[in-house]
Formats: structure tokens, sequence, C-alpha cells
């Protein structure tokens, strides 16, 4: 760099500074449409929140709802498959969660016989096998994904397999004693 | 017999426009005189073969183009259509989706051949650097391809794979979705994978004409793995042109049988039902020739830490092994410390190669089976052998075999030998 008498940077290094920090925003500036382009668009990001109403879903049985393009498992439990998830050591699981925690509603309500969860393995997307009648449910009575060899228990947590996560709750809320919002 | 041939001095037509822009010289010094060593074995056909089978792919993709439709709603229809109305569309998609797998089957018997002979070694690492650049690019645009039918096979390839993403820790989920364009696989992912789909062809058509123009350089190893002189050479042509042209008629002859007699043997049945979001096939698998690859990324399943903290989790560890696989090649013409090129003369290599191809192969097997029963434990040995093979075995033989004479020139071998005194062995330092 050139300097001038008194030890400082010349006008010249000042407009090189200038000139090239300018370019360097201008060129981010052009790269961020390029980039932002490929995330969710507006439509996309526009879906809404769906009403699933469990009335008709009997203890043992289970449905399967569609929320922004992915299934969500509504499962409707039995007292045995409660009983279950509860004789499990929390501490010991992959991912520690207990029943009440997989079972309690974005806004603190819990009913242990219902179970709602997002029907995609955590570990590369797979919907898992098990909300189906005769369908596999793994070794543990809950979901099995075929992919990778997944096994999820009565409560949906991770107990062998590749998954690194029980499978997620998404945000839901009850609206009455038969029905809830999810979204 | 010597490739010394002086480029002609072009006249007429030809001469007017080589003196203004010359790409008919270039063309003759290249694909004409270029000088090529004269011991070549069949092996070295599947270059020239694989550069065909990229512009077969090329030729008939354009055309299906013209008639696919790329939206989550019509995809499968426009490809039914391709195949119930257009003329010959049937031919043309038959020949584009086993032309991928041939395209895979002669650059996997390429980098073999490279691997046995040693053709990574110097001076060919830059050579050998894009030829795993162009593979690399190769299974991206085979991925996206597959996606573009929209079958159950291509939807939830599409989700497998693009979730490898969600392992990256932080940024992981971020990156998903931004790579989908929504939560899950749908219609922008399918447009922006077919955008991808049609330019990285002319990406790999770029790497290839940088791998020739590096392989031209040296010129072509051989299967001695010795540097030849001039007299050893001969030109291209008409050589190795008649030659390349008797391989790609006999490699015409097994890709006319797969078009023609078994065009969905390489495929899976499932890929004809058009794409559900709610339902996965029982059983996953992808294209053959990732197989291997598959294998790996499954093989890992258990955490791996220190003092019962996780550092890497089994999801993180088995996308690492997987794209690690690939990345390990890059670094091949440094991890296999031997002079020594061509296995011939390698004793203790010659049998690692082997083990190496049988073990690739194994995995291959191994990652078309469910992971149930011993498979798991399989893929495992299987991925820690492969990994062995690159990362210990190779840098160590280099220090520790000693490797047989190697001949000084190539017409030493095929003579009577008068004295034993000729070769010596060579320390492999």
């Amino acid at each position: 760099m050139a300097t001038d008498a008194a030890g400082g940077g010349n006008r010249r290094d000042f407009l090189q500074i200038v000139g090239w920090t300018g370019f360097g925003i201008g060129v981010a500036a052009v790269a961020w449409p390029l980039v932002h382009q490929m995330n969710p668009s507006a439509d996309v990001l526009a879906l809404a929140s769906i009403d699933v109403d469990l009335a008709g879903v009997e203890p043992g049985m289970a449905i399967t709802v569609q929320w922004r393009g992915k299934p969500v498992f509504i499962r409707h439990r039995t007292e045995d498959e409660i009983a279950q998830a509860e004789a499990v050591d929390v501490a010991a699981l992959r991912d520690p969660a207990t029943d009440v925690e997989r079972t309690t509603s974005a806004d603190g309500t819990t009913r242990q016989p219902w179970l709602i969860q997002i029907g995609i393995c955590t570990h590369l997307g797979c919907v898992p096998l098990g909300n189906k009648q005769g369908e596999p449910k793994g070794d543990y009575g809950g979901w099995f994904c075929p992919c990778h060899g997944s096994h999820y228990d009565t409560a949906g947590r991770i107990r062998r397999g590749p998954a690194p996560r029980n499978l997620d709750i998404p945000p839901f809320v009850y609206t009455s004693d038969t029905e809830i919002t999810i979204g | 017999m010597s490739a010394d041939t002086p480029t002609p001095k072009f006249t007429g037509v030809l001469g007017w426009i080589d003196y203004r822009l010359p790409v008919i010289s270039w063309g003759y010094k290249e694909l004409v005189a270029y000088p090529t060593p004269k011991n070549l074995n069949y092996f070295w056909n599947f270059g020239s073969l694989a550069g065909i089978f990229l512009v077969l792919q090329i030729v008939t993709g354009i055309v299906l183009v013209m008639h696919y439709t790329p939206h989550a709603d019509m995809a499968f229809s426009s490809v039914e259509h391709i195949m119930r109305n257009v003329n010959y569309g049937w031919l043309i998609r038959y020949a584009h989706a086993n032309g991928a797998s041939f395209f895979f089957i002669v650059v996997y018997i390429h980098i073999f051949r490279g691997l046995y002979y040693g053709s990574y070694k110097e001076p060919r690492e830059l050579l050998w650097i894009l030829g795993v650049i162009i593979l690399i690019l190769m299974m991206a645009t085979a991925f996206t391809g597959y996606v573009l039918p929209w079958g159950q096979m291509s939807f939830w390839a599409a989700t497998v794979i693009v979730n490898l993403f969600s392992a990256i820790p932080l940024v992981g989920d971020s990156l998903v979705t931004w790579l989908l364009g929504g939560f899950s696989v749908g219609n922008p992912t399918l447009q922006r994978f077919f955008s991808l789909h049609y330019l990285m062809p002319f990406a790999i058509f770029a790497v290839v004409f940088l791998h020739i123009l590096a392989l031209h350089e040296h010129g072509s190893n051989n299967p001695v793995g010795i540097d030849l002189t001039k007299k050893d050479k001969i030109p291209f042509h008409p050589y190795y042109t008649v030659k390349d042209v008797f391989g790609l008629f006999v490699a015409l002859l097994f890709f006319g049988a797969f078009v023609f007699f078994a065009p969905n043997v390489l495929g899976h049945a499932d890929n004809y039902i058009p794409a559900d979001p709610l339902v996965t096939p029982a059983h996953i698998v992808p294209e053959w020739y990732f197989l291997p690859f598959y294998a790996i990324l499954r093989s890992i399943t258990f955490d791996i830490g220190i003092f019962g903290f996780t550092l890497i989790d089994a999801k993180l560890g088995g996308v690492i092994a997987m794209f690690g696989a690939v990345l390990v090649l890059f670094f091949l013409p440094w991890l296999d410390t031997s002079k020594v090129r061509s296995a011939t003369y390698r004793p203790i290599y010659f049998w690692a190669f082997w083990i190496l191809l049988a073990d690739v192969v194994i995995l291959t097997y191994t990652g078309a089976m469910p992971a149930e029963g011993i498979w798991p434990t399989v893929a495992l040995i299987g991925t820690i052998y492969y990994f062995f093979h690159f990362l210990v075995l190779l840098p160590l033989l280099g220090r520790f075999e000693k490797p047989k004479p190697v001949p000084e020139s190539i017409n030493k071998p095929v003579l009577p030998q008068a004295a034993p005194a000729g070769p010596q062995a060579q320390p492999a330092e």
C-alpha cells in the first residue's frame, strides 16, 4: 500500500477501499435474490392451519391427515399402549421425553390417549409404517420406518435404528373435547 | 512405428479457415496424430466410451424435454404420454434411462482401470481429480433426473437424499427447506431439479474437455505403467479410432439388449406409481449405481462420541461416511505412496485391488437388501474395509511392499531375455 508523507494511506487507497467495498455490497445485493428465490414462496408459506375432528377415532385406531404437505399421525392409544410407554426408563432413551410431554398440546393440555405427531421419520424423511391397520409397528409397538429400519415406541420415541430424534410433535391445541387445530 | 507425425499444412478452404481459426490443425493434433501407447488393452476403451454415452444422454435428453412437462400435476402423465403417444418416445426414453446406467457402468470400469494401473499417479493427479469431479456431477445429474418422472421412487428418493442435508448441525433444517422450496418435496422441488438436470450435463461436458486436455498433456498411462518413449507410441487415428469404434459396437450390443428386451430391469416397478406424499414404498432402493454409497450411508447406526458425550450422531455419521467415500478419491494420488503405477508389478496391491473391488460389489449387494438381519453388520464391515483400503493400506503399502522388477521399456517383456541382468527391483520410496 502506498503511503503519504505522514505514513497513512493516500487518496487512491481510500478510493480503492471504498470501490471494492461498494463492489462487494453490490455483488451480495444481487446474489441474495438469486439465493432467496429458492426458499418457500408466499403461497407455500400461506398454507393455513387445519382442524381435525377426533370424534370417530376409537381407542386402538389411528388416522393420517395432511398438514403443510406432510402426513400427521393421530393415534387414539389403548390403556396397554399408554402403560407400555410409561414403563420405559426415560433417562436411557436416545431422545429422552416422558409420555406426558409427548401428549401435551401447545397450550398445555395433556390427554394421554391422544398422540399427535408428524409422520415423518427424523432420519431421512420417510413416512413410517404402523399407522394403518395391518402395517408392521416395529419391535416397540409404535411405528417402523422401512427405509433404514428405525423403530419408534407407542409414544413415538426413537428406540432403535439411525433416526436421531423422536417423531416431531406439531403445534396443536384442543378446541373442544373432540376437536384439534394443527398449526 | 512411431507417433511422430507432423501436422500437415492445410490448403484450400480448410487452409483458409485454419489460418484464421486453428481448429483444424488443433483437431488433427489431438484426435488424429495424438501419440498413444501401442500396448493399451481393452480397458482403455472405456474413456472414449464414456464420452459417447455422455453425448447419447445429452441428445436423448434434449429430445425428451420437447415432450416432458416439469410440473407436479403433469410430470407423471407427460412421461406416460412420451411412452404411449410420442413417435418413438418409448425408444428415446428407454435409451435415456438405460443410457444413464450404461454411462455409470462404463465410468466405473474406467475408474477401476485407473485404480489397477495407477493412472492417478504423478503427473496425472489433476487428470484423476477432474475425473472425480465428473463422477460427482454425474451423480447429481442422475439423482435430479431420477426425480423427474414423479413416480413413487422419484418422490421418496428426493425426500431421502435432500434430507441427508438436515444432518448438518445448526443450518441443516433451513438448508433442506431452501433446497426443497417448501416443507416437503413438491412442485418447487421438481421444477428446480428439472432446471439443474438440464444444466449439469453441459458442466460435465466442460469438465470432460479439461479431463482430455490434462490427459493429452502427458498422454495415456499404459498397462505396464512406465513412461513411454515416442517410439512406443502410435497415432490415435486410425489405430485407436478403429479400436474404439469396435468397442463401441460391442457396448451397443449390450445396450441394445437392455433397451429393446429388458428396458425396465434396472429400474423399479414402484416408479410407475404416481408420487404419493402420504405413503412411503415398503422398500426404498436407489438406482443400482448408488447402492454401494447407500450401503455406506446406512452402515452407521450408532452415535460416535467420547466419555458419553455425542460428537457425531448416527445420522450425521452416515452422511459423512457416504460423502467421504467419494471425497477420499480426491486424495488418492497422495494416499498411494508407491511410485510403481501398474498393479502387475505390485504383488500385495494386486490383491488389495481385487479385495477392494469385491468389497464394493458386496456393498452394492448390501445396499439393495433391507436394513435388517445381518445386512447392517455386513454394510459396516464393508464400509470399514473401504476406508481402511484408502486411508491405511495404501499409505503403508508404498512403504513396505517390495515391487517386482519393472521393465525399462515395453519392448523388453515380450522379447526373450538373453541375460537376466536387465531390470532391477526398485525400492518403493
